[in-house]
């Protein structure tokens, strides 16, 4: 065997992709919840600088991908980025780096820390071979879903569910006003909550001015099953009020299911392992552990109709 | 009372110009703004409250809305 020239375990992890030209590759980024300091920002533009193409590009998924960089680099490009503990991320049928939305100590819409449950989840979940296909995990901070966690293998969505001190309120009719779900209607002086339309933003608790609206619950809303590409499906929903501190537990479970039932059938995503178990099977493996957040019933994964072929094309 | 005349002026425009005008204002004070329907009555109000000012009440008339605030201590 030939001298080797570059140490494969960097290989092995993912995150080298083969590109058009001869020797060279993309090397994605490991950069959890998008969010970086600017020193690693500064290490990976002077990496771009050595190794790549003079650009880089941001990928849907928050990373940043060193562009045109010669495979006989990866060892120096691995060891130059770990001077400021950036690391490369993973491709193939891992757990991917998670995204999220910028945070809520500056994002006033935000609810959960999102930041730090895509930091907690990338140290402890992240690279974890599925044994089938890839799957992604995001967190939005509140029910705008800015990461559209829909679309992720599991979604999770800030939440909080209102409670009123009816005592502490002084009848002025704003959070009526601020309620764009029409959950919330002022009748004699105070408001009236319609559970059935509340979707847990939290909108009602913010513009209070006396705090007679508080949080009774705060976690996540949990959507499962969701992905894009060629066949896309949309994610529904599995759990509310998730807390933050079981998320690894959750997302752990969801991966339990999904390799045992995706046994023998390659390359699919959890969705249409969903689809052809039935979610009542997932709903109960989940209720086993997460019984006070599951709910009730759900629906199969939503098929979203693309429109390509077209109809009567042969 | 101060009355200041949001209306017509989109977000966040409007709340910029509210920071503004209070900056002139003693704490303590009551004013108003006219505000909008829409985007400017969700967000206004809010984003008053998370800069420490004192919501006292808001009114509709003929398709706008009057919020009473205190100005909060700087
Ligand atoms: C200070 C206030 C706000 C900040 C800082 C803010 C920031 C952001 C940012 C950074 C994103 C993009 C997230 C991403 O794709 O990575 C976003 C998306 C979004 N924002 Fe805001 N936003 C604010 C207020 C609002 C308001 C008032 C609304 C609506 C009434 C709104 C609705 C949305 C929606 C719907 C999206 C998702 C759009 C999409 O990608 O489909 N935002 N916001
Ligand atoms: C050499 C082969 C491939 C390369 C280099 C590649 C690269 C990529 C990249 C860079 C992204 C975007 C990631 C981001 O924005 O962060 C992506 C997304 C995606 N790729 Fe690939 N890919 C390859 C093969 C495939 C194959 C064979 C499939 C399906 C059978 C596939 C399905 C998808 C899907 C569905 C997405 C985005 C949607 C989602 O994550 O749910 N890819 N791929
Ligand atoms: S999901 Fe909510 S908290 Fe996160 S960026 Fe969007 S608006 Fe802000
Ligand atoms: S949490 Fe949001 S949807 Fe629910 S009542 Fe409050 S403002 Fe309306
Ligand atoms: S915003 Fe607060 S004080 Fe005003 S009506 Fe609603 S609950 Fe009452």
């Amino acid at each position: 065997m030939a001298e080797q020239k570059i140490d494969l375990r960097n290989l092995k992890a993912g995150g080298f992709i083969k590109e058009r030209g001869k020797d060279l590759f993309t090397v994605r980024l490991r950069v959890p919840g998008g969010r970086l300091s600017v020193d690693r920002l500064a290490k990976i533009a002077a990496v771009a600088q050595k190794y790549g193409k003079g650009y880089v590009h941001l990928s849907v998924r928050q990373s940043i991908e060193l562009i045109n960089v010669n495979f006989a680099d990866f060892d120096a490009v691995v060891a130059e980025l770990g001077e400021e503990q950036q690391k490369v991320a993973s491709c193939g049928a891992r757990v991917r780096v998670p995204t999220a939305c910028g945070g809520c100590e500056y994002n006033p819409n935000g609810l959960v820390d999102t930041q730090k449950s895509a930091l907690e989840v990338d140290e402890k979940l992240f690279g974890t071979a599925t044994g089938h296909h890839k799957f992604k995990v995001c967190f939005a901070g509140c029910p705008f879903d800015c990461p559209k966690s829909a679309i992720n293998d599991v979604g999770f969505q800030g939440a909080v569910w209102p409670s009123l001190d009816a005592d502490a309120c002084i009848g002025c009719g704003l959070c009526a006003k601020s309620c764009t779900e029409g959950a919330l209607a002022m009748a004699d002086g105070k408001p009236v909550f319609d559970a059935k339309k509340c979707i847990y933003c939290g909108d009602c608790i913010k513009v209070c001015p006396t705090s007679a609206w508080s949080a009774a619950k705060k976690g996540y809303t949990v959507r499962i099953g969701g992905k894009w590409g060629r066949r896309p499906l949309i994610g529904t929903l599995y759990a509310t009020f998730v807390p933050e501190e079981r998320v690894v537990d959750f997302i752990a479970a969801v991966l339990a299911w999904y390799q045992e039932k995706a046994e023998g059938a390659g390359r699919v995503r959890l969705g249409d392992i969903i689809i052809r178990e039935g979610w009542q099977s997932l709903l109960n493996h989940l209720s086993r552990d997460f019984a006070d957040f599951v709910v009730a019933e759900t629906t199969a994964p939503q098929v979203i109709v693309n429109q390509i072929p077209l109809p009567g094309q042969a | 009372m101060q009355t200041i005349d949001l209306r017509g002026v989109t977000c966040p425009t409007n709340f910029v110009m509210a920071k503004l005008e209070l900056e002139d204002i003693e704490a303590g004070t009551t004013v108003e703004f006219l505000l909008d329907d829409g985007e400017p009555v969700k967000n206004v109000p809010r984003s008053l409250k998370d800069d420490g000012h004192k919501l006292l009440g808001l009114k509709e008339q003929d398709g706008y809305y009057t919020l009473l605030l205190e100005k909060g201590a700087d």
